[in-house]
């Protein structure tokens, strides 16, 4: 009934993984994202190019167990920058900072948790980051790898916005079809009226139209 | 599929001759729920039948969506904390269990002996009520109305009236603290705990004397909505269900988290995946939760309750992230934390067994008759609170 203790052997760290997914597939691109965090649970990072081929390397090499997927919002940060540069003026040197705007375009991301049934490891955290968030927002889908990602994928693209390429049945999970935004974004505005749902009949929708924000 | 037939008189007859699709019966669309009462709650299957067959089955999710996650990133850290109480709202003390095990992993907090024990103690109590009331719904489901659900909830009534002793609510206990609980075990409490623990071996018996050899419940659940390991595994199911398709994994021997490397306690396993294996699963799923009662109960220490580096005015975790998991009754609770320094998650996400326990629903019920969705469904124990968050 019960096997008892688990399988004794070393615990590769997290370089050791990036390693081996870097010698064995093709193509691959993986860096290490470090977690200051006390449970210090680093994580890959991995591109949407090799998303779908480390993801199949990682599951042959007993990461079978997907645990949870999920997405994170990182919108367009303004950073102020100032630079400090030194110039002759009126036959003196003067010291001048010049400040200007930097935008450090956002993304969105999704971050999946793998553990090893047999092995008793884990977790082993991964993530695939999209290109911005408006247009470029498409990633490999990891349900063809792990059967899990089915549902939790769609409720990323529900409430996210990230289209997954290759998944099965990419709809909406928790909101209805006709709901057009993305409510998990940090930049999402939520509707000032909450009885005032509009809904698919048309009378209700020319009502709805221009009526308060965060609503088309 | 057969195909559309027309039945325009002209070609009426051509059809009846010709056609064979006709004597394989059309397929009908029922669509279960949202309002049924075999759901649970709000839940919806449209289901694809051919006669009484499941030939396709879509669950239809989010009636009960409110988006939790969202309103968590908007609180503290610990304004959650009774939040959490609503998402599985059968089993709150181990909800509170794993959201504050994710923060404290987050935030490196310790947490004292006395208080990991009063965490096991609800825990199991927790487990023993969910599987308790599961059996009863999972019977009722089958037609045997109201009395095994009542004798259940007698039972459950039991460990209520403890869980309210000691939090103050029946149900939305909100009793976790981030190192520790929120208050200490009420006079009495300990011996009303073992009164409880000793009489429930004698239920469970005449429980299993009605049901585990019951000609109609055998008849019903034996072969019926089978999952193989593997897809139970690659599908990340957990819990009950995971371990009835024969796959060895319970958290609390994985992670051994809090305390639970000091009990000695077997992880029943299932032969076949199949809807008896997870209802006897349950069963010795509770006898094993009471041996770690009994040693607990035995043996917990007198001391403080929570750690006293615990801050719960502005308690902000230095930025990381972080995913904590529980065995709690349903299946593996997760909770992924991201912190930005600040007093309020960055990221809160909440990975709910139920929902994703549901993802092999269709495979369970294909080929399946109608009737059998029900039970398959009842077998999965969901709570929609939890599945649409």
């Amino acid at each position: 009934m019960e096997t008892g203790e688990s399988v004794s052997q070393a615990v590769d760290s997290i370089e050791d993984i990036r390693e081996k997914i870097l010698k064995d597939v093709d193509g691959a691109d993986v860096s290490v994202f470090e977690n200051a965090s006390p449970c210090a649970q680093h994580s890959l990072l991995i591109s949407r190019a090799s998303g779908l081929s480390v993801a199949n390397y990682l599951k042959r090499s007993g990461w079978d167990y997907c645990s949870n997927a999920t997405g994170v919002d990182y919108p367009d940060k303004v950073e102020v920058v100032k630079d400090k540069k030194t110039d002759v003026v009126d036959g003196e040197e003067k010291e001048i900072v010049e400040e200007h705007e930097v935008v450090h375009p956002g993304n969105l991301e999704a971050v999946y948790h793998l553990y090893a049934v047999v092995k008793r490891e884990g977790p082993l955290v991964i993530r695939m980051k999209t290109g911005n968030r408006t247009d470029d927002i498409k990633l490999p889908s990891l349900t063809p790898v792990w059967r899990s990602c089915e549902l939790q994928e769609r409720e990323i693209y529900d409430l996210y916005g990230i289209d997954f390429e290759g998944h099965p049945d990419m709809r909406r999970l928790l909101m209805w079809e006709e709901f057009t935004e993305f409510p998990m974004r940090k930049d999402y505005v939520e509707p000032d009226d909450y009885e005032f749902e509009p809904t698919p009949h048309g009378e209700v929708l020319e009502r709805a139209a221009g009526y308060g924000t965060g609503r088309s | 599929m057969p195909e559309v037939i027309s039945t325009a008189p002209a070609d009426a007859l051509e059809i009846v001759e010709h056609s064979p699709a006709r004597l394989e019966g059309d397929i009908l669309e029922v669509s279960m729920g949202p309002q049924h009462p075999s759901t649970h709650g709000v839940f919806r299957m449209n289901v694809a039948l051919d006669g009484e067959t499941v030939v396709k089955l879509k669950p239809v999710f989010g009636y009960l969506h409110r988006n939790h996650e969202k309103i968590a990133e908007g609180a503290s850290y610990l304004a959650s904390m009774p939040y959490t109480d609503r998402l599985d709202y059968f089993c709150s003390l181990t909800n509170n269990w794993a959201y504050a095990l994710a923060v404290e992993e987050l935030a490196g907090l310790e947490v004292p002996e006395r208080a990991e024990y009063i965490r096991v103690i609800t825990a199991e109590l927790t487990r023993l009520m969910n599987h308790t009331c599961l059996i009863g719904f999972l019977v009722q489901d089958m037609g045997a109305t109201g009395t095994p659900l009542m004798y259940a909830f007698r039972e459950r009534e039991k460990i209520l009236d403890l869980i309210e002793e000691l939090t103050g609510a029946r149900m939305m206990g909100n009793y976790m603290r981030f190192g520790g609980c929120r208050c200490d075990l009420p006079a009495g409490w300990i011996e009303g705990a073992k009164q409880v623990v000793a009489d429930f071996p004698k239920f469970l018996d005449e429980y299993e004397n009605l049901l585990s050899s019951n000609e109609i419940l055998m008849a019903r659940t034996q072969g019926v909505g089978v999952l193989s390991g593997e897809l139970a595994i690659d599908a990340a199911i957990s819990g009950p269900m995971l371990r009835a398709s024969g796959v060895n994994y319970d958290l609390r021997k994985v992670d051994k988290y809090g305390i639970y490397d000091r009990f000695d306690f077997r992880v029943p396993l299932g032969d076949h995946g199949d809807v008896y294996d997870r209802y006897m699963l349950r069963i010795l799923e509770m006898r094993e939760s009471l041996k770690i009662l009994n040693k607990a109960l035995d043996e917990i220490p007198e001391g403080p309750i929570t750690d006293a580096k615990a801050k719960i005015r502005g308690f902000k975790p230095k930025p990381g992230e972080c995913y904590g998991r529980i065995e709690a009754p349903k299946g593996e609770l997760g909770f992924y934390l991201i912190s930005d320094g600040t007093p309020k998650p960055y990221r809160y996400r909440v990975r709910p067994p139920s929902l994703i326990n549901l993802t092999v629903l269709e495979d369970m019920c294909l080929g399946q008759k109608i009737a059998d969705v029900v039970i398959i469904l009842g077998s999965v124990d969901i709570v929609l609170g939890e599945v649409d968050r």
